[in-house]
């Protein structure tokens, strides 16, 4: 049209750039201390035809799996409850805070003392990195309900269980997946940092060993597979984000 | 429960072509006000017998949306109360259904599913939802349009969306606060030659709420004037034009002229006080 380039285009040729410059200026430098595109890219193959990235990368996703996936389970219900009873907020508020001031990482000892090295601890930290978003945008975003919709709702005589579920949950779901999106973040940190820090396995054990051994072009492959791990889900939660409440995307175009 | 003498003092005689009897709904000296002293309603008292059309009006502020929670049950007055078929209303009640001026509809709800909504809270069975959603969407003229979702409709079909979900749940008693409020001349108009035809098949008992002294004339059997500070029902008038009614010559009769002057007269004094000027 007006013959303006595309953000898309911007990007990827912003991406192409780096590559490029990365993969001149890579192999000027030693390969003990840095690695270049065209070397990770091989042992990116090499390690998913031995089967050591898959396995490990396996071993990582489980934990995110399973801390996430409680994060999500109760960090709603209580961010419902929480909005809901005032009760409730006041009794729980004390802990959230203090727990969500805390930098996570001073409470592993803590957590290996309690739930020893293996994927119980590593569970537990991940679902501590990130329930705290998913909770306080629930929060948020049930607070944020449309008062008349609640007068609509008393006005129908709608009981509790189904004001969640008519009215609270699909009026906060745009907050509760941002919250998700954001606990994702977070919680991928707090999967490497466990690994690093618990019992060394999946994709942290990787960038140790491998650190160790000086082997830097393998040292980034876990590397790369977390960032895509992040970009990717990350995009995903906003796609969904997206679809989830067309209606608000109508009001801010009009 | 002998309330009929405690709120007779401003209630006018029962419209001519409906049974006398017990009033469906008796207002007996409500008075409510809100945080920060000021009085919105005082002393309010009015009965509506069942398949009236009763419409409310007055300058804005006066009360009437107060008016209209309390009887649906979604405030408590002060003092005074409310009976619906003899009983007092402390909270809402399925009997009692309301249409709103911002429609209220959930957004992340087909318009099938908007109707359902009454229902689906009722616990009724799945069969029946489906066949009373099917009716009212019918009657309220959005066949064709049962998936969509109510910001792909127009103002005017919104509304729809909100009387069907209104009619599905039977209602004794139908409240309405300013539903045609929100939209523009045009589809205001169209709005009440529909609800006309709609509570001739569905007779319930109305009391609809409004600013506009056309409206009232159009649809009510009796017109509640209310005054503003403190908000309280100044006259009941009976329209005593005959059904089947059709807006255009409604409007063109003298009943309907001489009504709105005289209507119009007991206002301005409240709408002037309201705006300021003599």
């Amino acid at each position: 049209m007006s013959g303006r380039i595309s953000p898309a285009a911007i990007r990827l040729a912003s991406v192409l750039a780096g590559l490029v410059a990365w993969e001149i200026y890579g192999r000027a430098i030693h390969t003990v201390i840095f690695a270049y595109p065209s070397t990770i890219g091989r042992a990116l193959i090499e390690l998913t035809r031995t089967g050591e990235l898959p396995f490990y990368l396996r071993g990582s996703l489980v934990v995110l799996a399973l801390g996430l996936g409680l994060a999500i389970v109760i960090g709603i219900p209580v961010g419902i409850l929480m909005a809901r009873r005032a009760t409730v907020e006041y009794a729980l508020e004390p802990y959230i805070n203090a727990l969500y001031s805390t930098p996570t990482v001073a409470l592993i000892p803590l957590i290996v003392l309690w739930a020893g090295f293996q994927v119980k601890a590593k569970v537990i930290l991940v679902f501590l990195f990130c329930v705290f978003p998913i909770l306080i945008n629930t929060y948020q975003g049930v607070k944020n309900t449309d008062a008349r919709l609640l007068e609509v709702a008393r006005s129908f005589c709608a009981g509790e269980w189904s004001m969640w579920r008519d009215l609270m949950v699909p009026s906060a779901a745009p907050y509760i997946l941002a919250g998700i999106r954001l606990g994702i973040g977070r919680g991928l940190v707090g999967m490497v940092v466990a690994e690093f820090y618990t019992a060394i396995t999946g994709l942290g054990y990787m960038i140790v060993q491998y650190a160790n051994n000086f082997r830097t072009d393998r040292l980034f492959v876990p590397i790369v597979v977390l960032m895509i791990l992040g970009v990717g889900l990350t995009s995903l939660l906003r796609r969904i984000e997206r679809s989830v409440a067309p209606w608000l995307h109508v009001a801010q175009h009009e | 429960m002998s309330q009929d003498k405690g709120a007779g003092e401003r209630v006018a005689t029962v419209p001519r072509g409906i049974g006398a009897g017990s009033p469906r709904i008796v207002v007996d000296r409500v008075s409510k006000s809100f945080r920060l002293g000021s009085v919105a309603l005082q002393e309010c008292s009015l009965e509506v017998t069942p398949n009236e059309v009763l419409c409310i009006i007055g300058p804005s502020g006066c009360g009437k949306t107060t008016l209209l929670r309390i009887i649906d049950g979604l405030t408590r007055p002060d003092s005074g109360r409310v009976l619906v078929d003899g009983v007092e209303i402390t909270r809402p009640r399925r009997d009692l259904a309301m249409v709103f001026q911002h429609f209220g509809l959930f957004p992340w709800k087909t318009v099938s599913d908007n109707v359902a909504y009454g229902l689906r809270v009722q616990g009724r069975p799945d069969q029946e939802i489906h066949t009373t959603v099917a009716q009212c969407v019918e009657l309220v003229g959005l066949r064709g349009f049962e998936r969509h979702y109510p910001y792909q409709l127009s103002g005017g079909m919104q509304q729809r969306v909100g009387l069907a979900r209104a009619f599905a749940v039977n209602p004794s008693v139908l409240l309405m606060d300013e539903p045609f409020g929100s939209l523009d001349a045009q589809t205001r108009e169209v709005m009440q030659e529909e609800l006309l035809r709609l509570w001739r098949i569905r007779r319930t008992t109305l009391v609809f709420v409004t600013h506009s002294i056309d409206e009232a004339i159009i649809l009510g059997d009796r017109v509640a004037l209310m005054t503003h500070r403190p908000g309280h029902i100044k006259d009941v008038l009976d329209v005593g034009i005959p059904r089947p009614r059709d807006p255009e010559t409604v409007r063109g009769g003298d009943r309907y002229a001489s009504l709105r002057r005289y209507i119009w007269n007991q206002l301005r004094p409240e709408v002037a006080g309201t705006v300021g000027a003599p």
